[in-house]
């Protein structure tokens, strides 16, 4: 286990460092910074100035390598738009990412566990087809149009909730209902699909014919080995809720890192789009690193790779 | 004579082909049928816009602003689905608008695909060091949030039909890779990759004829997914006002554009909302039906 613990390890590192090169190419080459820095019709002097005081002018590998040494050390450098440190300003918007990504997959998890494990359950009935149904229906919705759909109903026409802002829980509602209900046909068709296997299995029978309660046989003994795949899978969705919250969280006006990425790349305010970039990619590294590790742990057999 | 006869019947069933068994299946998939014909329909009435749409997409006219849909009471059937904020005609907006995501759809698959399923064919296929190599490359993708990449870039190059398209097609590889790398390994082991091999057939050729048409199904159905996925993310883009640009009738765009009225004329948003949901559904139900028909253990 440790063997493979320092394995995936290593290549979580090595993704990481290779993350972070295509990120800083990526943004480089698609436009020119410095440019961007002097604004839109700024004399070729001017530009030629904000290129050496910048070191834009050095190769890229000399500015990478200066990047990442700073990065490392916690520097993200300097916002051209907000004019303040970007670490400081990520230190401050972060918490309202996590907070709305945590309660999205919460919201996902309370919807999907027991709409399939009921499928799984009942498979071919109605309640198999409407679970189906509504699984199908929410990968179709455009979760922008259900946002929109969302404030038009309980903001602009109950009035219940504000339309946007984050200053207290009520902001939260519809953009973890917008998020939550977008990534919960993934994790209901999993769910379905790992309990109708794990119910065939021999262990099942046995357990039934020990004389164990249906309860029991289902929440102790089925579910708990279905929900191992959705580890893994609510991992990726995880690192898909703090990237996919751009669009979320701007519709909202949610102060997040979203939010704040959108308005850096709208106002070109390139070290602030790099460094959400770099933390979002190693977050979701991270992340799967975690999951693997955990499904290692729990299944001796994943221990191979 | 029995057995004879017996033996006469098993040899007959295969003479149904295998397409026949294929279309039969197909006929009987309700989800697939139903989410075919509707993507027939929105497809026939996006590329017979340039006919069917009552009035150019373009054509302002500042007297007819926001006149709302039929279904309400001061409608026009001049206007079946109303006008826009600048008298433009939204049924033919949203005609032409399917053109745009149907190219969006195509194209970003179409590109992605080749990336993807090369890199995918690779891996499986060669296995070592190649193996390693794009397994590191695919698990590098993946951990690049598509949205934000995607929206920096589009920003930095300035956005517009082409450049969404190619960026989507250079990002969205990675499905494609992941399917087409276990599925390739699965076939790569069978006896008739080994006979072609032991024929002395080029490695190309091993890849092209025996390979690649053992791991269409899985192709086909990954790429049924990532067009309707490409479909959300322009939408989504174009929604940001970092995709398609005005005046295109991108059906994202257009929900962009009535943002600001959505107060009073929430049916603005409500129609391309919907034309987009329903061409995604359209798309998913064909999807999950040749899942079910062409890959039945679910591997894709």
């Amino acid at each position: 286990m440790i063997g493979y613990a320092l394995k995936r390890l290593g290549l979580a590192l090595l993704v990481a460092l290779a993350v972070s090169a295509a990120s800083f190419v990526l943004l480089r080459l698609s436009g020119d910074v410095a440019l961007a820095i002097a604004g839109e019709g700024a004399r070729t002097e001017d530009i030629d100035l904000v290129r050496k005081t910048y070191g834009l002018d050095r190769p890229l590998i000399v500015q990478y390598g200066e990047w990442l040494f700073r990065t490392l050390s916690g520097d993200f450098g300097q916002s051209l738009y907000f004019k303040t440190g970007v670490t400081g300003l990520i230190r401050e918007k972060i918490g309202v990412t996590l907070v709305l990504a945590f309660a999205s997959l919460a919201l996902a998890l309370v919807m999907a566990v027991p709409l399939g494990v009921l499928a799984a359950l009942f498979p071919n009935t109605w309640i198999d087809r409407l679970s189906l149904a509504l699984a199908v229906a929410g990968q179709a919705l455009p979760n922008f149009f259900f946002a929109l759909v969302l404030v038009m109903i309980f903001s602009i026409k109950l009035r219940w909730l504000p339309v946007s802002g984050s200053e207290t829980w009520a902001h939260f509602v519809l953009p973890t209902l917008s998020l939550g209900l977008y990534i919960t046909p993934p994790f209901m068709r999993l769910i379905r699909a790992g309990m109708i296997e794990v119910l065939a299995a021999d262990y099942i029978r046995t357990a039934r014919a020990k004389g164990l309660s249906p309860a029991s046989v289902v929440m102790k003994h089925a579910l708990r080995n279905a929900l191992v795949p959705v580890v893994a899978l609510a991992a990726v969705q995880l690192g898909f809720l703090l990237g996919g919250s751009i669009v979320i969280e701007t519709i909202f006006a949610l102060d997040g890192l979203g939010y704040l990425a959108y308005q850096s790349i709208t106002h070109k305010d390139f070290p602030v789009t790099q460094a959400v970039l770099l933390i979002l990619s190693v977050a979701y590294v991270l992340l799967t690193l975690c999951a693997d590790l955990v499904n290692a742990w729990i299944d001796p057999r994943l221990r191979v790779a | 004579m029995a057995g004879l006869a017996e033996a006469g019947a098993v040899t007959a069933l295969p003479e149904l082909s295998q397409r026949a068994l294929l279309w039969r299946r197909m006929r009987g998939h309700k989800g697939f049928l139903a989410g075919a014909t509707l993507l027939v329909l929105i497809i026939l009435a996006s590329l017979l816009a340039p006919w069917i749409a009552p009035h150019d997409p373009y054509a302002q006219d500042l007297t007819k602003r926001m006149i709302p849909p039929i279904w309400e009471a001061s409608g026009q059937w001049a206007h079946p689905l109303g006008t826009d904020n600048l008298g433009r005609d939204y049924l033919s907006r949203v005609l032409w608008g399917g053109q745009i995501s149907l190219l969006i759809g195509l194209s970003v698959m179409v590109i992605s695909g080749f990336i993807g399923a090369g890199l995918g064919l690779a891996a499986g296929y060669f296995g070592g060091r190649i193996d390693l190599a794009i397994t590191f490359i695919i698990t590098t993708r993946l951990a690049l949030p598509v949205v934000l990449v995607a929206l920096a870039v589009v920003a930095m190059i300035s956005g517009s039909l082409l450049v969404v398209i190619l960026i989507l097609g250079l990002l969205k590889w990675d499905r494609f890779a992941v399917v087409m790398r276990s599925a390739t390994q699965q076939v790569r082991g069978l006896d008739y990759v080994a006979a072609a091999e032991a024929a002395g057939a080029s490695t190309p050729r091993i890849i092209l004829r025996e390979v690649l048409p053992n791991v269409a199904p899985q192709l086909i159905v990954v790429a049924t997914v990532e067009a309707a996925s490409a479909i959300l993310l322009e939408a989504a883009l174009s929604f940001l006002g970092l995709g398609v640009q005005p005046p295109l009738p991108s059906w994202g765009l257009m929900i962009s554009e009535a943002k600001a009225y959505m107060f009073f004329s929430f049916w603005l948003i409500a129609i391309p909302g919907s034309a987009l949901a329903l061409l995604v559904l359209a798309i998913n139900l064909v999807g999950d039906g040749l899942r079910d028909v062409l890959a039945p253990d679910g591997r894709a």
